[in-house]
């Protein structure tokens, strides 16, 4: 579907008039800082031409979130085994309660906790008088009721850094006290930072400072073999942590950790000891990934499990770390799942030829899901991230086309207009974006949370994918909008 | 391989397939260090013993699974109910992702709102630059007609004085000089979403009436014959403040519905999406000085606010969420009193028509045990009705409600035999109701979707009525207030207790039995 020069060249005056346009609304000051992150990609150049990571202008309607958003809601929450401490205000552990989807098995409660919200509700004398002593109490009474629980972390909402809390010193104090139990001071202050992405930064290095090196000299839960991996940076939404492992399995790869989707603690602390870090969100995990390389040795690569060129490329990529077994069996695996593959893909592209998606996702799906589209013959003509740096634009020049519409941190105004004016078949976004263009007759996905659908990584997930896809486009309501009176 | 391309299977069915089931086996035993079955089961017998609800009940720093929620969602929820108003919440930005992801999990509507994004420089410098910057933005991007100021905890903690830095931003022309922007504190530590909507409704009447923070003379009341409404903060706005309109209309009642927010979370889908539609005209808040009345449909909503209407001279009526029939009853009493017009013969009819549906089904209900929670007015209105339809209220749970609201749930017990039995939580949460769905079992529970994990602990079954409700699609459209609003949720509770019979007797040849055909 390469287009011809003269219909590129087109493309490209064509975005780079719509930034002109919906620059015209702001203030002059506003105007210019926006502009640095809507621009059209050039063929050829290292990244997206847009900056990223900068701080959010004040009254746009970002659709950014924050760090605690990063580190409880992301990271560290769906940590299975262990109690997170929504420490502070009621709100933000209320509203991330249960809403990402990270499946789990065990008995919510009892040995698991993924889908509780457990907060110190923090009160007016809280704020005034300081929360430690709160917490500390707060930690007891989450030993006597939650004996099962293999941890906790101290998730930091706001005031905590305003007040000067020692969340730390508890932390320490309170381990010591239950016989060296992992307890996880995390100052994910929702003001820190730009977006979630610190929020990931600062959850990551919790794990180093006080997973890793309090594991140090703790003895191996198991043998290791030469083919220990660790999957990181996948939170299971909908299973798809789970319709990754399958394959790594499958090809005689031993997964002996999961991060964090379905994660333990007891995984977190083995994972060191992995053969291959295998990365699937690396906008969230490359620093532990990092960390592991430099302290332990432990290499990581970056894989994508959305759709079938990319799973194919990368099983390879994994199973080239490996021997000749290995590989033998990844291509066992890519012959067993193909006709699979084949059926879906007759299915479905006859009726997905040629649509146009515009995408606006968080720190990796904007790059990582084109492959996807584009095996069901979809193009992406748009593409944007909320807490993206400029790493992962420049990864993101592997997967787009000549002038595509690149945009940073957008604003809902500026999505609104560049929906309007291209026109895409599909939207893929969040929960905040889907009701406009649904209303605006334009199918839409939810690509944060799958739509309540999923999986979506691996082969069983791309069958479910091209499935919803075709369910978007492809509903008979959008041929309702319009009255016929 | 379960999955094929014929019938594709999703996350419902793909999970229970034979490859999976020994892959999660397979890592648990290996990899997960998880406790032994047993001791799971030990400790999941534990929790439901009386020993550990006394454990249980002995916390007091720890919070689990709360059903409130802070302040500046019920903020937004107010500031959307004015004419072509940009809620503008002053603090961290990712506040203002959750609420508007909050609301649009439960309404299935867009939710538009902006933050002052506030980050490190402004918690050490204060965040009166965010505003200024901030407000300009707005008003150039979303064209407002009013902006609606609230606060996140941040701001609160670290002091910005809002009125003060409104009066900058003007000054620095970030927007004209006479451009209504309404201000309210609303610190997330202090109460809940109720309080949140309660100030803030304070903040906007207080704005209107009393000059406008300064840039226009306060003004003087000259009392008419029109009635002021407040809702609350309500889940079943949509399809409530409809039903309330259509009310007064019958009544021919002159009203002015103070933060009408029932179409902005329900705007048609015809190819245009309107950020803003209906609300509170502004002219029309101002002129609601001059009514003779106001009356809030939940006290605990609008405590402050009915508090400052009172400084005006007007007199004020607040309902605990009226629903059934005595609250309804209740409810057009006043409004007939307060406006001189008599109740129509239309809403006798309906009132009829009520009471005949209840007459007809009682009998499922009659003596079935109730557990209910939520905000404390919603609680309050839902025991009511629960009493008048034979029921028996067993456990009632505000996690935001206090003494007060403890007091007056005690006092409509004791008005009923049916409430004899009944406990009352204020400011207990979800896992102790766990405990008492455990030791004092009942039939039925009514809550917002976060009970369906109660459901799935205790077998409980679960109404869902309240708020959020996520995982059940447009209830919020359907009225629970007046006669008619009170017969969605007799239909609501028959659907459950139905479904129940059928669950307990559709195996056949075992338990079959009692399968009927009628009902």
């Amino acid at each position: 579907m390469s287009l011809g020069l003269a219909e590129t060249e087109d493309l490209k005056a064509r975005n780079k008039a719509l930034v002109e346009e919906v620059l015209k609304v702001y203030p002059d000051k506003t105007a210019k800082r926006r502009a640095k992150h809507l621009g059209v990609y050039q063929d050829g150049k290292p990244d997206c031409g847009v900056k990223s990571n900068i701080k959010s202008i004040p009254g746009v309607m970002t659709i950014r979130g924050c760090a605690y958003a990063g580190s409880k809601g992301v990271v560290w929450g769906p940590i299975k085994d262990m109690v997170h401490i929504s420490h502070g205000p009621v709100g933000c552990g209320q509203y991330s309660w249960g809403s990402r989807r990270n499946y789990y098995v065990g008995t919510t409660g009892i040995d698991s906790f993924g889908t509780m919200q457990f907060t110190s509700d923090f009160q007016e004398n809280d704020i005034v008088f300081g929360g430690d002593k709160k917490l500390a109490k707060l930690m007891d009474e989450v030993q006597e009721l939650f004996p099962l629980n293999k941890g906790l972390s101290v998730q930091s909402e706001c005031p905590i850094g305003l007040i000067g809390d020692d969340i730390e010193a508890v932390s320490k104090k309170k381990s010591k006290e239950y016989g060296g139990k992992p307890i996880v001071p995390v100052r994910c202050e929702g003001f820190r930072g730009v977006s979630q992405s610190l929020g990931h930064h600062i959850a990551n290095d919790a794990v180093r400072d006080w997973v890793f090196d309090k594991a140090e000299g703790k003895p191996a839960r198991f043998d290791a073999t030469e083919y220990d991996i660790a999957i990181l940076a996948d939170y299971n939404i909908g299973g798809d942590a789970w319709a990754s492992r399958i394959l790594l399995e499958e090809m005689g790869l031993r997964v002996v950790a999961q991060w964090s989707g379905d994660g333990t603690i007891a995984e977190l602390e083995a994972t060191p000891r992995a053969k291959l870090n295998v990365l699937h969100c690396y906008r969230s995990m490359n620093y532990v990934a990092r960390h592991m390389e430099e302290k332990y040795g432990v290499p990581w690569v970056e894989y994508n499990f959305f759709g079938p060129t990319k799973i194919v490329e990368s099983l390879r990529k994994i199973a080239a770390q490996f021997d000749d077994k290995i590989k033998e069996n990844a291509e066992k695996v890519i012959a067993k799942y193909q006709p699979l593959m084949d059926a879906v893909i007759a299915k479905y592209r006859p009726r997905l030829e040629g649509k146009k998606v515009m995408l606006y996702v968080g720190g990796l799906r904007p790059r990582h899901v084109i492959g996807a589209y584009e095996d069901l013959g979809m193009e992406v003509v748009g593409t944007g991230y909320e807490f993206a740096h400029n790493d992962d634009y420049q990864r993101t020049t592997h997967y787009i086309k000549d002038g595509t519409l690149v945009y940073d941190d957008v604003t809902a105004y500026e999505l609104e207009k560049f929906v309007e004016a291209i026109k895409p078949d599909l939207v893929g976004s969040g929960i905040k974006e889907k009701y406009v263009f649904q209303k605006m007759g334009i199918p839409f996905r939810q690509m944060h949370s799958w739509d309540y659908s999923g999986p979506y990584h691996g082969y069983d997930g791309f069958a479910i994918f091209a499935r919803d896809m075709d369910m978007a486009i492809n509903s008979p309501v959008w041929n309702l909008t319009k009255a016929p009176f | 391989m379960v999955q094929n391309a014929e019938n594709v299977v999703d996350h419902f069915q793909l999970f229970r397939g034979p490859e999976y089931r020994e892959m999660f086996k397979n890592k648990r035993d290996k990899f997960e260090n998880g406790t032994p079955e047993e001791e799971v089961n030990r400790v999941a017998e534990w929790t439901k013993t009386v020993e550990y609800q006394e454990k249980n009940f002995a916390r007091e720093a720890l919070t689990v699974n709360p059903a409130k929620a802070c302040q500046p969602l019920g903020a937004v929820f107010a500031a959307v109910g004015f004419e072509g108003t940009l809620p503008f919440v002053h603090g961290s930005q990712g506040c203002v992702a959750y609420y508007r992801s909050h609301f649009s999990r439960h309404f299935k509507e867009p939710t538009s709102a902006v933050s002052s994004s506030m980050t490190e420089d402004a918690a050490v410098f204060g965040g009166l630059t965010n505003m200024v910057d901030g407000l300009a933005n707005a008003y150039n991007m979303y064209k407002p007609k009013m902006i609606a100021v609230s606060t996140t905890c941040m701001a609160e903690v670290i002091g910005d004085d809002l009125n003060a830095f409104i009066k900058t931003s003007r000054e620095k022309g970030s927007i004209p000089q006479d451009y209504d922007v309404t201000f309210a504190h609303t610190p997330a530590f202090v109460g809940s979403h109720i309080t949140g909507y309660d100030n803030t409704m304070k903040g906007v009447v207080e704005y209107f009436w009393g000059g406008k923070a300064g840039l226009a003379p306060k003004l003087e009341r000259t009392p008419n014959n029109s009635i002021n409404f407040f809702g609350g903060f309500d889940g079943y706005t949509v399809g409530n403040l409809r039903e309330i309109k259509r009310i007064f209309d019958l009544i021919g009642a002159e009203y002015t519905i103070i933060g009408d927010n029932s179409d902005v979370w329900d705007t048609p889908a015809d190819g245009e999406f309107r950020m803003y539609d209906g609300g509170t005209k502004l002219e029309d808040v101002a002129k609601a000085v001059n009514a003779k009345a106001t009356i809030s449909m939940q006290e605990f909503s609008t405590e402050k606010t009915l508090d400052y209407i009172k400084t005006w001279g007007q007199e004020t009526v607040a309902l605990n969420h009226p629903l059934g029939v005595a609250g309804t009853d209740k409810f057009l009493q006043e409004v007939s009193r307060l406006t001189g017009k008599p109740i129509p013969d239309a809403l006798k009819k309906e009132r009829g028509r009520l009471v005949d549906a209840i007459a007809d089904s009682h009998n499922h209900i009659h003596g079935k045990k109730f557990a209910i929670y939520g905000d404390p007015d919603l609680c309050l209105g839902l025991a009511a009705f629960l009493l008048e339809l034979g029921a028996e209220p067993t456990t009632i749970l505000s996690t935001n409600g206090g003494k007060t609201w403890e007091k007056k749930v005690r006092e409509l017990l004791a008005s009923s035999p049916f409430g004899k039995d009944c406990e009352v939580y204020a400011g207990k949460d979800l896992w102790h109701l766990r405990s008492l769905l455990f030791t004092r079992p009942v039939d039925f529970l009514i809550g917002n979707t976060y009970g369906k994990y109660l459901e799935r602990d205790t077998g409980t079954p679960l109404i869902r009525i309240g708020f959020p409700i996520f995982d059940r699609h447009h209830l919020h459209r359907y009225p629970v207030w007046g006669y008619q609003g009170a017969l969605n949720v007799l239909v609501w509770i028959l659907d459950k207790v139905f479904s129940e019979m059928d669950a307990h007797s559709n195996v056949a040849g075992k338990t079959d039995i009692s399968y009927d055909i009628i009902r």
